[in-house]
């Protein structure tokens, strides 16, 4: 598709379809990482947000913004990082948790924020495999920054699940 | 008040780094698979957070500075990070002491400056402060672990707290820049965070079966760049390769 006049809206929709690097079955808009598209004297401003400080994949999500928007003429764009307000996994809707769990990993529940700090309060995840509640965590860190290891207990298979943020 | 906030900006970000280099000394050498990763996640948050106040340093500065030229090109006596975060990891048991300290340090310390009257310093510190409460939560149940262990473990994490202790003072000290910026409810007053971090600290040794060491000399410095003769070295290893090919990049 080639924009003859830059709608904001079709440039915020082929935004919105860039599937997150590490997760490829959701979209940086289902994260909530894409944070606003808009447009300033005929320049194309994209903001995006960290999930983690130090989230790696957040260089290359900045590539794909600018590939997809040169693939579709336009160059005259910045890539904005913002750190306000912090990313949240509340910011996650529901059809995206339910595209993790298809792909194995548990989704993160709704509300953030457990302020209980002194020990890790173990909460029952649901295998995304199984559906059993009888699983137990095996790291509290796992293969990317927003994600711990469990262990389904139930049908035996390991599984991610991605922390409440 | 600008060059204030950028030498402030300096301090975090420079504490942020050398925390996450010392824990990616780790990567590959964990004990367990499960802890290689949880510290070099910890080190990538810190990294990632120490970026985001070198880069709202350059940005104030201006003069087309970026966050390399922070991290890269300048010298020891130019870093102003607190000096627990340059001490070696030794083993784990130390790695996790030293964690454990300066993540309760840094609990209080962001939940304060995401506060601040500076909206960016806010923003990052609310950011900050969602990761540091995991870190926390992580290193605080190793302690109890490790006190409450087995012999060995025992005696190892003691060592570390003889080790470490010295270094905690630091933390809460206050110069004329941070007293100026507090003033102006910009920067945290640190000196108020000893009642609440002692507090958490006893509350976790407690029941790791710890004692806390009272009155130990306590080293200070690191607002004036002045360091333990580690620091040299980690920034030997971090800058050599910026140093011998100026803005290469992969």
């Amino acid at each position: 598709m080639i924009l003859d006049d830059i709608n904001i809206e079709a440039v915020k929709a082929l935004l919105s379809e860039i599937p997150d690097p590490e997760i490829p079955v959701i979209t940086i808009a289902d994260l909530g990482i894409l944070r606003e598209v808009k447009e300033h004297d005929g320049k194309i401003i994209v903001t995006i947000t960290p999930t983690y400080s130090g989230c790696p994949a957040m260089k290359a999500i900045e590539n794909e913004i600018g590939s997809v928007l040169k693939e579709n003429s336009i160059d005259d764009f910045e890539v904005k990082y913002t750190y306000a307000p912090a990313w949240t996994t509340d910011w996650m809707n529901d059809s995206a948790k339910e595209k993790l769990r298809a792909y194995g990993i548990a989704p993160p529940e709704k509300s953030t924020s457990d302020k209980n700090v002194l020990m890790p309060h173990q909460k029952m995840r649901n295998c995304p495999r199984c559906g059993s509640g009888n699983t137990e965590m095996i790291s509290a860190f796992g293969s990317t920054a927003c994600k711990a290891l469990y262990r389904c207990k139930n049908c035996g298979e390991p599984f991610d699940y991605f922390k409440c943020h | 008040m600008k060059n204030y906030v950028i030498e402030y900006c300096l301090r975090l970000a420079d504490t942020s780094l050398i925390l996450g280099q010392r824990l990616g000394e780790w990567c590959g050498h964990g004990p367990i698979l499960e802890e290689d990763i949880a510290l070099t996640n910890i080190s990538l948050d810190s990294i990632g957070q120490a970026r985001g106040f070198y880069t709202y340093a350059a940005e104030l500065e201006g003069k087309e500075k970026t966050e390399d030229d922070y991290a890269y090109l300048r010298d020891e006596r130019e870093f102003r990070n607190l000096l627990i975060v340059e001490q070696p990891n030794v083993d784990f048991a130390q790695t996790i002491m030293r964690q454990f300290l300066v993540s309760t340090f840094q609990f209080y310390f962001f939940d304060a400056l995401k506060n601040s009257s500076d909206q960016t310093l806010a923003a990052l510190a609310a950011k900050s402060l969602k990761e540091v409460t995991y870190h926390l939560r992580h290193s605080s149940a190793w302690v109890i672990r490790l006190g409450d262990g087995t012999e060995e473990s025992k005696r190892k994490i003691e060592s570390s707290i003889d080790e470490l202790w010295p270094y905690t003072g630091d933390m809460f000290d206050m110069d004329e820049t941070e007293l100026v910026l507090a003033e102006k409810s910009i920067a945290v007053d640190s000196k108020k965070l000893k009642p609440l971090w002692e507090k958490k600290v006893q509350e976790i040794f407690s029941e790791a079966t710890l004692n806390v060491p009272q009155n130990i000399f306590m080293m200070s410095g690191s607002r004036e760049g002045k360091h333990t003769e580690n620091l040299g070295f980690i920034l030997a290893e971090m800058q050599s390769l910026h140093r011998a090919h100026p803005g290469v990049q992969w």
